[in-house]
């Protein structure tokens, strides 16, 4: 039995969680304390990387104190310490590295530097229970949009496809802006697109012509189309029908992804699906992804949306598997990589 | 006591284990001038001084940590590191200003200045090691007169008065800055970053159609 804290900086969430690894395999949620700096970004429609540094840096004990307490252990049960070191903002990872650094050292344990993107993944083991292997994860967040195949989440993770220009969380951000609605725009136009038609307007499908890349994705143009459909409203002096484009845009961006998540799950002949990060509390793409994978035969495995944003608890999740499997710790000389690769799942 | 020194808000990483009983004494240091590595060397430069006399950080009864002024985004490693540290081993976490230990167990009147990029200083002046004037930011032309100054070394064409030779701020320099704090409870670790943080609220949307 071993309890691992779990440490988040790389974007604007300071997470600290604990999980349990119990002899049997199983992964048991201890505690998942956030503190959020998106109230101070919000005004500047999007993160600003030395406001979430600074407030990093303010949360972080009293984040990982919050989560102790929580858990109801003590500092000195812990019996490793994980820690995202890339990808992200670099002075951000960097408060989180250099903490995680501070508590394995002074707690004598070791250290697990680890990657965010399969910690996305490794949350929905804490609701869940242990994925198959293989598995497909279609993650969608802010700052990205990845199908991978996992094998094994604590090595074996290959990209089948990702997005060549905006993550599927930056379009809902930056389509809310054209509505002028506030930031995050993920939740906003969810509510508004419940109130209109799907169908109002046909947004293009980003490359899903016969000669582009299958798996890949793009919704720079999405975003472009409805700039370009809101500004000829404007200029012909029409009313702009807002949940009507909230919902025709979202309807664009979660057919495109399930339909290439589906059609990788079948090609590559894999049963179970996990989506997360934090575009998967998405009610139209948690929905047209349970009903397209019913139709394929393929199970459908969503984390709870408090689990699907960034959080510690998913990396304590991905530290504990790192344990179960035996993984040689990182040396304390370990850096942040804002660019670390989704295939390095731990430094 | 046994005290763990350090401090990141220089393009030093500075490192260092300290006995003060009655008089203070180094009894190991590690200081790299790399500013791209303070993530990565404080803990092992922590742990590498421990080693060499012997203890572990369970021995330590106080941490000294620099609190800036700074602009690297390596200021926050060693802060994030103190804290962290100071948390987990149940010591306080005292902290001082990186000037002041520049400037700690000087003689006479002495400017102090530290790179803050964009062309400016960060500064304060001192005599004889008290500070006489708060730490401030600006560019070099605009710093007050001194006989001396120490710290970094850049600018010597606009600020022409003799450098001591100290250019980081040292264990030492770090626990003599906290005389008088170390018996205290420790005050709140806040870093001085005299700056507030680049952003920009954005303006109208650029539009994708021509009117
Ligand atoms: N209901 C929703 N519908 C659509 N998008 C949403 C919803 N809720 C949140 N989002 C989007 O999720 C994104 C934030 O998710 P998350 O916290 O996982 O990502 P991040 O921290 O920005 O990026 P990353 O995890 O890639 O580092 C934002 O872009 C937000 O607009
Ligand atoms: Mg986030």
């Amino acid at each position: 039995m071993s309890l691992v804290l779990g440490i988040e900086s790389s974007c604007d969430e300071t997470g600290a969680g604990i999980a349990k690894l119990h002899p049997d395999g199983r992964i048991e949620l201890l505690a998942d304390e956030v503190a959020s700096s998106v109230e101070l970004h919000a005004r500047f429609g999007g993160v600003v990387p030395e406001v979430a540094s600074r407030a990093h840096l303010e949360a972080m004990v009293p984040t990982v104190t919050r989560a102790v307490t929580k858990a109801g252990v003590e500092l000195g049960d812990l019996d490793a310490v994980a820690v995202t070191c890339g990808p992200g903002l670099a002075g951000a990872l960097l408060v989180g590295v250099s903490a995680a650094k501070a508590y394995a050292a002074a707690l004598n344990v070791p250290l697990y530097g680890v990657n965010h993107l399969p910690g996305h993944v490794a949350a929905d083991t804490l609701q869940h229970g242990l994925l198959p292997s293989p598995c497909l994860a279609l993650l969608v967040s802010g700052g990205h949009t990845q199908l991978l195949r996992v094998d094994d989440l604590a090595g074996k993770i290959t990209e089948v496809g990702s997005t060549i220009d905006d993550a599927a969380g930056e379009a809902y951000d930056k389509v809310a802006r054209i509505l002028g609605l506030p930031y995050p725009g993920g939740p906003p136009i969810d509510k508004a697109a419940a109130k209109g038609d799907p169908e109002a307007i046909r947004f293009p499908r980003g490359l899903t012509g016969p000669r582009d890349a299958p798996f890949d994705f793009s919704f720079s143009g999405l975003k472009t189309a409805v700039a370009r459909w809101v500004e000829h409203r404007e200029r012909d002096g029409l009313p702009v029908p807002v949940e009507d484009v909230a919902a025709s845009f979202q309807e664009a961006v979660a057919d495109v992804l399930t339909a290439k998540a589906v059609r990788a799950a079948n090609e590559l002949g894999i049963g179970t699906m996990v989506l997360s990060g934090g575009v998967a509390a998405n009610s139209r793409l948690s929905g047209l992804a349970a009903q397209r994978c019913a139709e394929a035969g393929i199970e459908l495995r969503v984390p709870r949306p408090r689990l699907c944003t960034d959080n510690g608890a998913m990396i304590a999740a991905l530290g504990a598997h790192l344990v179960a499997a035996g993984t040689r710790p990182s040396a304390l000389d370990l850096s942040a990589d804002p660019a670390l690769p989704v295939g390095t799942v731990s430094v | 006591m046994l005290v763990l020194a350090l401090d990141t808000a220089t393009p030093a990483v500075t490192a260092g284990v300290v006995t003060l009983n009655g008089d203070l004494e180094v009894l190991a240091e590690r200081v790299t001038v790399d500013a791209r590595a303070h993530g990565e060397l404080l803990t092992p430069h922590l742990l590498a001084a421990l080693a060499d006399t012997g203890r572990t950080l369970a021995d330590v009864d106080a941490i000294v940590c620099g609190i800036g002024p700074g602009p690297f985004t390596g200021l926050r490693a060693g802060m994030a590191t103190a804290a962290a540290l100071g948390h987990a081993l149940g010591i306080p976490v005292h902290p001082v200003c990186t000037l002041d230990a520049i400037a700690a167990g000087t003689e006479g009147p002495l400017l102090v200045t530290t790179d803050a990029r964009r062309k400016e200083l960060y500064w304060a002046t001192y005599d004889d090691g008290a500070r006489v004037t708060s730490p401030a930011v600006g560019p070099p032309a605009t710093l007050p007169a001194a006989p001396a100054r120490a710290g970094t070394t850049l600018y010597g064409d606009v600020l022409t008065m003799p450098h001591t030779g100290v250019e980081h701020p040292s264990p030492a320099g770090l626990v003599r800055a906290a005389t008088g704090q170390l018996d205290r409870p420790a005050r709140p670790l806040v870093p001085m970053y005299l700056r507030r943080p680049d952003a920009t609220v954005p303006g109208t949307r650029k539009r994708v159609t021509t009117p």
